[in-house]
């Protein structure tokens, strides 16, 4: 029996769908049975930034009204082992799949599949209860910026009332030299604010951009920073203590944290 | 080199420190939806009582809401806060 993860922040353009395509990635290179879906129905985009979206036949409306099979939706992501993708409809809206048809999707998925993780759409409405509504874990992705952390708190206080508690927080797109001027918040400071445990933090990196324009997960390529802080979250994951990259968090708290590990 | 970093960064006018001062601030509101005339209720009926024992600095007392996890399982749970400065006790309970 899998597990399923809903990759969610509440603020768009904070990064959700290139954590979910590169720890999905990393999942799949890792040996794991994964399956990506896409519940930002009419916006989706996990198909392009997989480099997925010539491929695309059906779409999970699709599956849940039963115009085909599972199986026929799902798109194998050919440069890696198991790793699939089940991509949303373009031109349907939020309303087209209900939370009880998500559950019985997951369901059905968990199955199948290692892993399930789930790019949320941006918001709180009915989109982001759909694609919460299937999911065991939660991982919250947030920028060092004021608006993005606000709304990251607003979600885990979401997951909690909707029994997802204990979600992981994704710190994303950080500038450590930024952070070094007192020009940034650092990982410690939205630890304290959010209070939740922190799953990994991912530099702000070119790479990231540069792999969407090719449509390759950065977790593909040995010189990314950031790809290589996707792997170690993936790792972190598979439950392997993984030590945070050496820029991602001062002393104190790496101190702190591996007290917080030992404490389990 | 690194130190001068830290403490150029711990200083609070560093921008870093502005936006977590205004986050938490925006927060407080953002996580209860509990008017500020509720928090002013507690507030007076905390002074209220706890005048009978000491005296406290009523300008400094501060009642917000947080949250906080739990010991025994580490859940986040609400958390009404107070912060109160005592002046002085009172000479009844010394």
């Amino acid at each position: 029996m899998g597990e399923v993860i809903v990759i969610t922040s509440g603020k768009g353009g904070v990064g959700k769908t290139t954590a979910t395509a590169n720890i999905g990635t990393a999942l799949a290179f890792n040996g794991k049975k994964v399956v990506l879906v896409d519940a930002d129905i009419g916006l989706r985009n996990l198909d392009v930034v997989m480099g997925l979206e010539n491929r695309i036949v059906y779409d999970v409306v699709d599956v849940v009204e039963g115009v085909c099979r599972l199986r026929q939706a799902l798109i194998k992501d050919k440069r890696y082992p198991d790793l699939f993708l089940l991509p949303a409809a373009q031109t349907k809206d939020k309303n087209a799949v209900s939370p009880a048809q998500m559950q019985e999707l997951c369901e059905r998925l968990k199955q199948e599949f290692d892993f399930v993780l789930i790019d949320c759409p941006a918001g709180i409405e009915q989109g982001f209860k759909n694609a919460i509504a299937g999911a065991d874990k939660a991982i919250v992705v947030t920028t060092p910026e004021i608006s993005a952390v606000r709304d990251a708190d607003r979600i885990i206080g979401l997951l909690e009332a909707s029994d997802l508690g204990s979600p992981k927080l994704v710190v994303n797109r950080v500038r450590i030299d930024m952070v070094k001027k007192g020009d940034m918040m650092n990982t410690e400071d939205m630890i304290d604010i959010l209070a939740i445990d922190l799953l990994g933090v991912v530099p702000d990196d070119e790479s990231i951009v540069i792999s969407t324009n090719r449509g390759e997960p950065a977790v593909g390529d040995n010189r990314s920073l950031a790809g290589k802080a996707f792997n170690n979250i993936a790792l972190r994951i598979l439950g392997h203590e993984v030590p945070f990259l050496e820029l991602e968090v001062d002393e104190g708290f790496l101190t702190k944290l591996l007290k917080l590990i030992s404490k389990r | 080199m690194i130190d001068l970093f830290r403490s150029s960064a711990k200083h609070s006018t560093s921008s870093k420190n502005v936006a977590k001062e205004r986050l938490k601030l925006v927060l407080v509101h953002d996580r209860v939806n509990v008017s500020s005339t509720f928090l002013e209720m507690i507030k007076g009926d905390l002074i209220k009582v706890i005048s009978d024992y000491m005296e406290i600095d009523e300008d400094n007392l501060e009642v917000k809401m947080t949250k906080t996890k739990r010991d025994e399982d580490d859940t986040l749970v609400p958390a009404l806060v107070a912060n109160i400065p005592i002046k002085r006790m009172k000479g009844a309970i010394r």
